[in-house]
């Protein structure tokens, strides 16, 4: 079966449609899977729900879908540091739903593993609990929340095999983790491809099963929001 | 004198034990890191993905796959780790985080917090405040006294939306410090800073509070 193709575009092929639900990987803009999103934008397809952390910055990652109009709701925890989001959002022309961070990231967890619904402590007497079913555990409530069955899931690795074993890098690892596990298809965006065999399966991060569709999307030119450094001591 | 972000920094980071997991917020809670008391191990963590965060890179070894949960990059140290979304919240939701400290606009005299929404303006998120203070063993709050137009911000109920209910363990201001045992107990005041009396605290706090100093 053919996992790996030439291009994101391609990689996408006959998966997008009008008003589906896409979950995506990265934080902030560290991870994100910017080739299929930039492939996203030029398919034109539109009303889009992304299920993801944040929605990029102006003209960077879901940013980029945001200045063409193709999203209708975000499902996000922080949208900070974007103007025409903001713009949008004061305008009422996209939706926006809240969830606590780890909430989120729980979402897709248990959307991948076959979970509707779990219950947790997060949000319990926020705006968050409103309208939602409250339980007692041993003397603690909790609030459901519901696990996230997306349409599609666009993941960016580090490394993947050809077989479609992945292994991601650093802190980029994040929501991409989640993410690839709660679509029912799963297209990978990668900076290198290698031969199976290659990585050791010990260390293997998303296992094949995950990834249906894989592109090598190198060369990257990774952008970082906030660059801090410390001063080299003398000598 | 009032203590300044550096100080209350500081007095905050005296509650860090040693072998201690801790979650530190963005502002002034980040200077905690600043202040580990020599001999103690104190591992941080970075709810993006990360145990054990370093200091602030090199320029030339500045790497876009390292951030910290404020997007500003930073480096790893020979016992760190990485992990993905789900687990790092997993470790927090869980209980297995020792501390966290966060800013807040609000604190009631009940323990609830506000720290992510002011009605009428942009709202960016709650992040992951929210999981935080549900879940991690101890929390505190380290926040200016009163607000900027001198409001008090320790006060009976949070005007503010909530981040979460009865979950502040310690509250350390400009002006002093207020714990409780637990959180069915009231907060009590137990420091004040420099020059500060107990009459100055209690004419800008209308949270209800002992005082044991």
């Amino acid at each position: 079966m053919k996992k790996i193709y030439d291009s994101a575009a391609e990689a996408l092929d006959g998966l997008l449609e009008d008003g589906m639900l896409i979950a995506a990987g990265g934080f902030g803009l560290c991870g994100i899977p910017e080739r299929l999103l930039d492939a996203i934008r030029d398919s034109g397809v539109k009303d889009l729900t992304f299920a993801s952390n944040n929605a990029g910055i102006d003209n960077e990652g879901i940013g980029k879908l945001l200045r063409t109009r193709q999203v209708k709701k975000m499902i996000s925890s922080y949208v900070g540091e974007n103007k025409e989001f903001e713009r949008q959002y004061l305008a009422g022309e996209l939706e926006v739903e809240f969830c606590p961070q780890g909430t989120l990231a729980e979402r897709m967890r248990a959307g991948g593993a076959g979970i509707p619904g779990f219950y947790t402590k997060t949000g319990v007497g926020t705006v968050v609990a409103e309208g939602k079913e409250h339980k007692e555990f041993d003397g603690e409530t909790y609030i459901m929340e519901r696990g996230i069955f997306a349409d599609l899931s666009i993941v960016k690795g580090w490394k993947a095999d050809e077989a479609g074993n992945l292994m991601f890098r650093k802190t980029a690892r994040n929501f991409n983790l989640p993410a690839a596990t709660c679509g029912r298809v799963c297209v990978a965006e990668v900076e290198e491809i290698v031969p199976v065999g290659s990585l050791d399966p010990d260390c293997i991060h998303l296992p094949a099963v995950y990834v249906n569709r894989l592109v090598n999307g190198a060369p990257y030119d990774k952008k970082i929001e906030f660059v801090t450094t410390r001063e080299r001591e003398n000598g | 004198m009032p203590w300044d972000r550096n100080q209350m920094a500081a007095r905050a980071a005296k509650e860090l034990e040693d072998g201690y997991f801790v979650n530190l917020g963005i502002g002034i809670p980040t200077l905690v890191a600043n202040y580990i008391p020599e001999g103690k191990t104190v591992t941080l963590q970075s709810e993006n993905g990360m145990l054990g965060i370093g200091p602030f890179p090199y320029p030339d070894e500045v790497d876009a796959d390292l951030i910290n949960a404020g997007k500003q990059t930073i480096s790893e140290l020979p016992q760190s780790s990485y992990f993905d979304s789900a687990t790092s919240f997993g470790m927090i939701r869980g209980g297995h985080i020792d501390l966290t400290v966060l800013g807040a606009m609000e604190v009631s005299e009940d323990g609830d917090i506000a720290n992510w929404m002011i009605p009428g303006k942009m709202i960016k998120g709650m992040g992951g405040a929210m999981d935080l203070v549900a879940g991690v063993k101890k929390i505190i709050v380290v926040m200016e006294h009163v607000s900027k137009n001198g409001d008090p911000k320790f006060k009976p109920a949070c005007d503010l939306p909530l981040t979460g209910q009865n979950v502040v363990d310690m509250i350390i201001t400009d002006l002093g410090v207020f714990r409780r045992k637990d959180h069915d107990s009231k907060f009590e005041l137990i420091e004040l800073a420099p020059d500060v009396t107990e009459a100055e605290i209690a004419e800008k706090t209308t949270a209800a509070y002992e005082v044991a100093l």
